[in-house]
């Protein structure tokens, strides 16, 4: 009687947590479709002829499947993205690097290896990230200009390095806090100084920091439009987002090339985030304390 | 080696606390010092001043002859050793131990050879390549030693090193540590809120409470002369029984009341404690577990005065039998002794309402029922007295 009765209950126990589990998995289903969406249309106009693409047909699939879009926005004469590929990863790489390494340094000293005043001076970086980049684009230029700074990528990169340091040292900070301070007492005892403690102690047990600084950096520097259009003003140093700009014709806007050119500008932040995320490394504290 | 001597050593936090107070100390060369006390006492503070992390607000700290008020942590020749190890979590036992020497740019022959010699000394001869997560919660204790050991430094700093370890090994530990001092004869100090790490394994034991120092002495000393009655109740375990009691003067000489209880006071022990200005006073009354002797399975007695007790509850501890009985006396209640014992003061008056509770050993195999009334034996000599106001020891 027992074991029956008791086979109910977990049989209807089970029954339960099916169903919640299909509520769950269907709910992510429709937010999946949601986001995916667009995604679909893009996909399809880009596989298109010249003349089939049309935002009248944008959810039927490509009568003729064919390549000569991506061709044409890989490498075509008219709107060829690939030495604006080649711009944006000059500029994002040693950009995306140097604000990682700054903020890095900058979150070291601001949680780890304090000074007076940390906490101020920690206050007015933050108030960088609530700074629009349209109120800093014109004074931003004319310091530029006035100090002769080099023209077109380099200006960019700065920018971007200036730009990204509030939230690469927001993200290092919060990151060391969780570091005990025994560790960098330790290192003190054993006689470390500043530099030797950032080095042989934080920097080794820094990398998940580093990989979510680096992935939010690369990603909006890639992705960034506003200061790149505005600051680089010759046409051979404009990053991809730029170009794919300028896809869009005045007269005729070849749907299936841009469709191709978009999905081109936006793989590199999905490779770094392929690559990048399998160092998400946990528990990279372990066994530092007596946990 | 070297000497070290606290001088008035204070710290005040920006907050306007007062975590330790004119704190002065001298610590011999080759001493193995245990500062004890409850949480928050400023021990640890003490010790973080020592050690150059904490800076000290006044007073002066000397390291064998030199003041190192401003000298800074690293160039104090000081190894410490963390309650959670603080062991690098990216390297090697090997690396971690290296560490310091490695910084010190060390010839690398020099390193290898100390390495094992230090690995050798602590048993982590086979664990030299695993990493801090890989060990046990012992051998990252012991991987934590060999930092501080190799560098063969003038002090050894211990923040608790034991807290974390189960109960087993931290006894173990334990002897392992004072044997490893012992035998590098580096001076110690040692912070433990623990009063039996604090007996067993210091040459002297200081006493800190509120941030002041209550009393330096030999472990002995301390439990057989506690200063006042935060040292009373904090050191020894079960801790002492406190009533209060009067003096008062009988036919031939001085009598302490426990409430119904009165024990006479031998002439020399009333001259030696100079309990004369005492008659007819209160004071509180301070008896160990060990001098309340219940009788022994023959039904016979130690000796010395009797009190008549009906026990409440028994505690078999194997090698020998507590029985805790009311003694109809009132409680001796301070803020001292509920700091020093961990209760609040209201728990106490709470369980102590109709008279003081108190706890006296009997030999293993005596048969012992809650309910019964025995006599247990006191001795008088073993007492100690305190003033109630002051709360310090009367007459030593």
């Amino acid at each position: 009687m027992t074991t029956v009765a008791l086979d109910r209950t977990s049989r209807r126990r089970r029954r339960r947590r099916v169903s919640s589990r299909v509520l769950k998995y269907a709910a992510l289903a429709f937010a999946a479709v949601v986001v995916l969406l667009p995604v679909y249309v893009l996909l399809v106009a880009s596989f298109k002829g010249a003349g089939e693409a049309d935002p009248s047909r944008a959810w039927a699939l490509p009568e003729s499947w064919s390549l000569d879009a991506w061709r044409e926005a890989w490498n075509g004469e008219q709107y060829g993205l690939l030495p604006f590929l080649k711009n944006s990863l000059k500029l994002v790489i040693p950009a995306t690097l140097i604000s990682t390494v700054i903020g890095s340094l900058n979150g070291f000293v601001l949680s780890r290896w304090r000074f007076p005043g940390a906490d101020l001076v920690f206050l007015f970086l933050l108030f960088g990230l609530f700074i629009p980049y349209q109120a800093v684009m014109i004074p931003l230029t004319q310091i530029f200009i006035d100090v002769d700074f080099p023209e077109g990528i380099p200006r960019l990169a700065f920018a971007h390095i200036v730009y990204g340091i509030p939230i690469t040292t927001l993200i290092f900070r919060s990151y060391y806090a969780t570091i005990p301070e025994d560790l960098i007492e330790a290192a003190r005892m054993d006689r470390a100084g500043m530099l030797r403690t950032y080095w042989s102690v934080v920097l080794p047990i820094s990398a998940p920091a580093f990989v979510v600084t680096a992935i939010w950096q690369f990603t909006s520097i890639w992705n960034d439009f506003l200061f790149a259009v505005f600051i680089v003003t010759d046409p051979g140093q404009w990053p991809v987002t730029v170009a794919l700009n300028n896809t869009t014709g005045s007269l005729v806007t070849p749907y299936n090339v841009q469709m191709a050119a978009a999905l081109i500008a936006s793989l590199p932040t999905l490779i770094v985030y392929i690559l990048l995320g399998r160092y998400f490394m946990r528990g990279l504290m372990a066994g530092a304390l007596k946990g | 080696m070297a000497d070290i001597q606290l001088d008035k050593l204070a710290k005040r936090f920006p907050n306007g606390f007062e975590a330790v107070k004119e704190l002065t100390l001298e610590i011999a060369e080759a001493e193995l010092l245990v500062l004890v006390g409850p949480s928050g006492c400023g021990k640890t503070t003490a010790l973080r001043m020592i050690a150059g992390l904490e800076d000290i607000s006044s007073g002066d700290l000397y390291i064998g002859g030199k003041r190192m008020n401003d000298v800074l942590e690293r160039d104090r020749d000081i190894a410490m050793v963390f309650q959670n190890y603080a062991l690098y979590p990216h390297m090697t036992v090997a690396q971690n131990i290296a560490f310091s020497l490695k910084l010190a740019r060390r010839p690398k022959q020099e390193i290898r050879e100390r390495v094992q010699e230090t690995t050798r000394l602590l048993g982590l001869e086979d664990l030299l390549d695993r990493r801090p997560k890989q060990l046990s919660g012992g051998q990252r204790q012991r991987v934590a030693m060999g930092r501080a050991i190799i560098r063969k430094p003038q002090v050894f700093l211990m923040d608790e090193p034991l807290s974390n370890l189960d109960a087993q090994l931290r006894v173990h530990m334990r002897g392992e540590i004072e044997a490893l001092q012992k035998r590098l004869g580096v001076t110690t100090v040692y912070v433990t809120h623990d009063q039996i790490e604090a007996m067993t394994m210091g040459d002297r034991v200081a006493v800190m409470r509120s941030g002041e120092l209550q009393q330096v002495d030999t472990p002995t000393h301390v439990y057989d002369h506690p200063a006042n009655l935060f040292v009373a109740g904090f050191i020894g375990s079960p801790p002492m029984n406190l009533a209060r009691g009067t003096i008062e003067r009988a036919d031939d000489g001085l009598l302490v009341r426990i409430g119904s209880s009165a024990v006479p006071i031998p002439a020399e022990i009333a001259r030696e404690r100079d309990l004369d200005p005492w008659v007819g006073r209160e004071l509180i009354v301070g008896i160990r577990p060990e001098d309340l002797e219940g009788p022994g399975e023959d039904g016979r007695h130690a000796g010395g005065a009797l009190i008549r007790a009906k026990i409440d509850r028994v505690e078999a501890l194997g090698a020998n039998l507590l029985g805790f009985f009311t003694v109809d006396a009132p409680p001796a209640t301070s803020e001292a002794i509920a700091e020093a014992t961990g209760g609040g003061l209201e728990e106490v008056a709470l369980i102590t309402r109709e008279g003081t509770p108190f706890c006296a050993t009997f030999e293993p195999r005596v048969a012992l029922r809650v309910g019964d009334e025995v006599d247990v034996a006191v001795d008088v000599r073993r007492f100690h007295f305190f003033d109630p106001d002051s709360e310090t020891a009367i007459g030593g």
